[in-house]
C-alpha cells in the first residue's frame, strides 16, 4: 500500500430513507467514502442498491436523512443542483439516447466544473467510440453503450461517479475491459461509488464493499477481507 | 395559353396562393410539432396566439392611439418582426410556468383539455373588445407592388412571405437538429430526469421551448396581418388546419411539419383550382388516410 | 392502513341504504313537476345535452377514449332528423330514430377507422372525420349552408299524441331521456361496462385477460354515437332548428366540458354538467363574449384544480365523511413518518 495523506471524507450518508412512491425501500442506510477510493454496494435484486445511487443524485426525491457531498447538504435539492456539485450518474439501463448520435451522446452532459478529462483523453481511453462516433447513440452494442455511458460523465468535471451496475449483462471480455476503465479511473484520482451484483468482479476494483439488504447496510468489508469472507459474500448474494 | 381548360396565369396565380397558405400552415405548425415534440402538450391555444401576435402587431401600428398623451410613434411592420416575437416569447413563458407546467404529469388528454380552455379565454376576451371585425393592418410600403414576370404576376409581398417563412422554418430545423441546444431538446424528450441529472435544467429548457413555440405563433400573426383579417376569429380558422398538418407531417417531427405545411397549402391550392368543393376537406381526408395507412405521420417516429 | 380501507368499503354500502332510493324519487318528482317551474324549453335543452353527455361519458369516461368529433353524431342526426320532419313528413319518432340510425351508422365507421390508433391520434382522427363531416354540411344543398334547416315541425307522435304543445313535448323529451340514459346505465352496469372500465385502467391488462379490446371499444363508439344522435335528433326537433353549429367542433368541446365539469366517469355527472353549460349559455347569454370566457375559465380551472367534476367531488366529500364518522373514536392508524411532498425536509426522520 502506497503512504497517502489522510483521506478526505467526500461523501457522508447517515441514516437515509427513502420512498418510491408508497413503498418505503431505504431504511436508515449510512455510506461514507472517502475521495479517491472505489467502493462497491453489493446485494441481490431489490436491495436498495440502485435506489441509493438514485436517492444521492436526487432522481428519486422522497427522502429523509442526511447526504453530505464535500459538506454540503444534497438532500432538498434537485438533481440538476446536485450534479452541478460535481456528482455524476450513470444508469442502470444506460440511458443512450437514440435521437443522438455518439459524438452527440458524448458531448451532451454540461461542463459543470473544471478538471474533467478532455475529449481526445476520452478518445483515447475508448478508442471504439471514436471509431463510431457519427453512429446513432443506440445502434451501437450493448458493450459499446455502457463505455459511452461512462465516457460521456468524465467530461462534466464530476469527481464523485455513480455507476449502477456497469457489467450487467456484458461479455466477460467486456466486463475486463470495464474493469480496466475503473482502475484507470482510479488512477486518475475520480472517487467511484459502484452498485454491483458480481462481486468477483468488485473484488478486482474496489477499496471496499458493502453489503446492502432490504434497503440498510448489514455488512462491510475491505477489499483484502473478500477471501476470508467468500462463503458469508455468497450467502448474501444468492438468492 | 391554358392548361386544363384554365389560364396558365390563373392556375400559376392560385399555386402562390397555397404555396403562401402553406407558408403559414408551415410556420404554424412548426410551433404545435416542438411544443408537441419536446412537451408532449398539444398546444391547441396556438390559434389564439397567433391571433394575439397579428393583434400585438396590430396594436404597435395604432399605437399613437391606443396609448394617447404620451406621444408614442405608430411602430411599423418591420419593428413589430421582432417585438411581437418576443412579447409572445414572454406570453409563452409566463404561460408554461403557471399552466401548462401543471399538467405534465397527466394524461395527454388534459394538455388538449387545458389549452381549449386557454384559447376560448383570449379569443372570448378579444371578441368582447373588437366583436367580430376585421380590423385593417395596411400593407408595409417597401412590400408593395408586383413583379411582372410575364406568365405571372407575383405580388412583392407573397414573395416575402415565402422566402421569410422558408428561412424561419429551416433556421428553427437547423436550430433543433444541428445545434447543442437543440441536442439537449431531443434528448430531454426521451429523457428528462436523466437529462436533469446531467445537471441541465430542464424544467426551464421546457419552458424557453413552449415560449419559443408562442413566439413562432407570434411571428406568423404578424406576417399574417398584411394579408388576412385581424380578428378574434383568425386563430380558429387554421388552427384545425394546423393540427391535421401536424399529424400528417409527424406529431413531432420538425421536418414534418415544415414540409407538409407547405405541400398541403400546395394541394388545398391545387384542390381549389380543379375541385372547389372539395378544397375545404382535402386536407382531412388525408389525414384520416395517413392516420390509417402510417399512424405516425409522413415523417414521425413510431407512436410511442 | 389497507385493513381500514377494506373495512370501508364493505360498510359504504350499508351505510345510508334509503339515501340512494330518497334521490332517485326526488329527481322522478323533479321530473314530473319542473316545467310548471322551469322554462320547459329550457328543461327539454338541458335533456337532450345531458342525454348528449352521458353518450359522450360512456366513450371518454368508462372506456377511456378522448374522442374529438362527437359533434359530427349529434349534428347529424340533428339534420337527418329535421330533414325527415320537414320534408318527408315522417312523424317526430320516426325522425329521431333515423337520426340516431345515421348516427350510429357514422359511428360505426368512424369507430372502425379510429380504433386502430390510441391517445391524441384517436382524438385527432375523430375531430378530422367530424371536419369532413361538417364542411359536407356547410356546401351540400340539402343543407342549407349557413341557415340550416329551419321551422321543422314538431307533428304528431306515433301519429296519435300533439307534441306541438310545449308541455306535451317535455314529457315526450323526458321518455326519450330515460330511454337513452336507461340503456347507457344499463350498459354500465353490465359485464360490459366493466370490460369498458378494465379497458379504461390498463388495456393491455385486459388484452392479456383474454378480452378482444377493439370489438369492445367499436361497441362503445357505436353505442355513444348513437346515443349521441339520439340527443341529436330530438333537439332538432324540440328547437326546431338544425343549424351548423351543431357539428361544428365547437360542439365536440361543449360536451367534453360538460362531462369535465359534470365529473369524468360518473354516473350523473354529465348531467350535472349538462345543466350547469346550458344554464351558463342561456342565462349569460345577454353578456356575449363573456360566455366564452368563462367557459374558457371553467375549463381551465376543471383541469387544474377541479379533475373530479362536481360528482366527483361531491361524492369523495361523502365517502370521508362516511369514513371518518365511522372511525373518528378509534385511535388514528400508525402511518411511517415521511416527508409531505418533495422531500424538502432536512432534518432525520424518525421511523415508526
Amino acid at each position: 500500500m502506497t503512504e497517502r495523506a489522510p483521506l478526505r471524507e467526500i461523501l457522508v450518508v447517515r441514516d437515509l430513507h427513502a420512498w418510491y412512491g408508497e413503498s418505503h425501500v431505504l431504511h436508515g442506510l449510512s455510506i461514507e467514502m472517502a475521495e479517491g477510493q472505489v467502493i462497491t454496494l453489493l446485494g441481490r435484486n431489490g436491495a436498495g442498491k440502485s435506489t441509493t445511487l438514485k436517492s444521492i443524485m436526487g432522481i428519486i426525491k422522497e427522502r429523509r436523512g442526511s447526504i453530505l457531498f464535500d459538506g454540503r447538504q444534497l438532500i432538498g435539492r434537485p438533481s440538476d443542483q446536485i450534479a452541478r456539485q460535481g456528482i455524476a450518474f450513470c444508469p442502470e439501463e444506460r440511458g443512450i439516447f437514440a435521437s443522438l448520435s455518439v459524438e452527440e451522446n458524448l458531448m451532451l452532459p454540461p461542463v459543470i466544473r473544471p478538471g474533467g478529462m478532455s475529449e481526445p483523453d476520452i478518445y483515447r481511453l475508448f478508442p471504439n467510440l471514436l471509431e463510431r462516433r457519427k453512429s446513432q447513440g443506440t445502434k451501437l452494442s450493448g458493450g459499446e453503450q455502457q463505455m459511452l455511458a461512462i465516457a460521456r460523465i468524465l467530461r462534466t468535471g464530476a469527481r464523485l461517479l455513480l455507476l449502477d451496475e456497469p457489467t450487467e449483462g456484458l461479455a466477460p471480455v467486456i466486463v475486463k475491459q470495464i474493469g480496466g476503465v475503473i482502475r484507470e479511473l482510479k488512477r486518475r484520482g475520480f472517487t467511484i461509488l459502484l452498485v454491483e451484483q458480481n462481486f468477483r468482479f468488485a473484488a478486482t476494483v474496489a477499496d471496499r464493499h458493502y453489503v446492502v439488504e432490504h434497503g440498510a447496510i448489514i455488512d462491510a468489508f475491505h477489499n483484502d477481507e473478500v477471501g476470508a469472507n467468500r462463503a458469508k459474500l455468497e450467502s448474501y448474494l444468492s438468492v | 395559353m391554358t392548361i386544363f381548360g384554365l389560364p396558365v396565369a390563373a392556375l400559376l396565380s392560385q399555386l402562390v396562393l397555397g404555396v403562401v397558405n402553406g407558408s403559414f400552415y408551415a410556420m404554424m405548425s412548426l410551433g404545435v410539432a416542438v411544443i408537441f415534440g419536446m412537451l408532449r402538450i398539444a398546444n391547441f391555444v396556438q390559434g389564439a396566439q397567433y391571433m394575439l401576435g397579428a393583434f400585438c402587431g396590430w396594436f404597435l401600428l395604432n399605437l399613437n392611439e391606443m396609448v394617447p398623451d404620451y406621444g408614442l410613434p405608430r411602430i411599423g411592420y418591420w419593428w413589430a418582426l421582432l417585438i411581437v416575437p418576443a412579447v409572445m416569447f414572454l406570453v409563452g413563458v409566463v404561460t408554461e410556468r403557471f399552466f401548462i407546467r401543471r399538467i405534465y404529469d397527466l394524461d395527454h388528454a388534459y394538455g388538449l383539455l387545458l389549452t381549449i380552455g386557454l384559447s376560448m379565454i383570449i379569443e372570448g376576451a378579444l371578441h368582447l373588445r373588437f366583436g367580430s371585425f376585421g380590423q385593417p393592418y395596411g400593407m408595409p410600403e417597401s412590400l408593395r407592388g408586383v413583379q411582372d414576370l410575364g406568365f405571372i404576376v407575383l405580388p412583392n409581398y407573397r414573395v416575402w412571405l415565402i422566402v421569410s417563412s422558408t428561412v424561419v422554418c429551416f433556421g428553427t430545423w437547423y436550430l433543433i437538429e444541428r445545434t447543442r441546444l437543440g441536442a439537449y431538446l431531443r434528448a430531454a424528450t426521451e429523457n428528462p430526469v436523466l437529462v436533469r441529472a446531467f445537471g441541465v435544467n430542464v424544467p426551464r429548457l421546457l419552458m424557453m421551448t413552449y415560449g419559443f413555440g408562442v413566439g413562432l405563433a407570434g411571428l406568423a400573426g404578424v406576417m399574417a396581418a398584411p394579408i388576412y383579417q385581424v380578428s378574434p376569429l383568425m386563430g380558429q380558422q387554421i388552427l384545425i388546419v394546423v393540427f391535421a398538418v401536424v399529424v400528417i407531417g409527424g406529431m413531432g417531427s420538425i421536418l414534418g411539419a415544415i414540409v407538409s405545411g407547405f405541400a398541403l397549402g400546395l394541394i388545398e391550392g391545387m384542390t381549389k383550382v380543379f375541385w372547389p368543393a372539395a378544397s375545404s376537406t382535402v386536407i382531412f381526408i388525408i389525414m384520416a388516410a395517413v392516420l390509417l395507412l402510417k399512424p405516425a405521420g409522413l415523417f414521425g417516429k413510431s407512436p410511442t | 392502513m389497507q385493513k381500514t380501507d377494506g373495512v370501508a368499503r364493505s360498510t359504504r354500502q350499508a351505510s345510508f341504504p334509503g339515501l340512494q332510493w330518497a334521490v332517485v324519487a326526488g329527481f322522478v318528482i323533479l321530473a314530473f313537476g319542473a316545467p310548471y317551474f322551469i322554462y320547459p324549453v329550457f328543461l327539454m335543452k338541458v335533456l337532450c345535452f345531458a342525454l348528449f353527455a352521458c353518450a359522450y361519458n360512456l366513450l371518454f369516461g368508462y372506456t377511456g377514449l378522448l374522442g374529438f368529433g362527437h359533434a359530427a353524431f349529434f349534428g347529424a342526426a340533428s339534420y337527418v332528423a329535421a330533414y325527415t320532419a320537414k320534408f318527408w313528413n315522417v312523424t317526430p319518432e320516426v325522425a329521431i330514430v333515423l337520426g340516431t340510425a345515421v348516427a350510429g351508422l357514422f359511428g360505426l365507421v368512424f369507430g372502425w377507422l379510429a380504433i386502430r390508433r390510441q391517445g391524441l391520434y384517436f382524438a385527432m382522427i375523430t375531430l378530422a372525420l367530424a371536419q369532413i363531416v361538417y364542411f359536407y354540411a356547410l356546401q351540400s344543398p340539402w343543407t342549407h349552408g349557413e341557415d340550416g334547416i329551419q321551422s321543422v315541425p314538431r307533428g304528431h307522435a306515433f301519429g296519435l299524441i300533439d307534441v306541438s304543445g310545449t308541455i306535451s313535448m317535455y314529457f315526450f323529451v323526458l321518455a326519450v331521456f330515460a330511454i337513452g340514459f336507461g340503456i347507457l346505465y344499463r350498459a354500465i352496469h353490465s359485464p360490459f361496462g366493466r370490460a369498458l372500465k378494465a379497458i379504461r385502467e390498463n388495456e393491455p391488462r385486459a388484452v392479456s385477460l383474454g378480452y378482444d379490446t377493439d370489438r369492445f371499444k367499436l361497441l362503445a363508439f357505436t353505442l355513444s354515437a348513437a346515443l349521441s344522435g339520439l340527443a341529436g335528433g330530438t333537439k332538432a326537433i324540440v328547437l326546431q332548428v338544425a343549424s351548423l353549429a351543431d357539428l361544428h367542433y365547437g360542439m365536440s368541446g361543449d360536451v367534453l366540458l360538460m362531462v369535465l365539469i359534470g365529473g369524468i366517469g360518473t354516473v350523473m355527472g354529465p348531467i350535472a354538467g349538462a345543466v350547469v353549460l346550458v344554464a351558463m349559455q342561456e342565462y349569460l347569454a345577454p353578456l356575449g363574449s363573456w360566455v366564452t370566457i368563462i367557459q374558457g375559465s371553467v375549463f381551465v380551472a376543471c383541469v387544474l384544480s377541479f379533475r373530479k367534476g362536481l360528482v366527483g367531488t361531491l361524492g369523495n366529500s361523502f365517502a370521508r365523511l362516511r369514513r371518518h364518522r365511522r372511525f373518528s373514536s378509534r385511535r388514528p392508524a400508525l402511518a411511517a413518518q415521511r416527508p409531505a411532498g418533495g422531500g424538502t425536509d432536512s432534518k432525520p426522520g424518525a421511523l415508526s
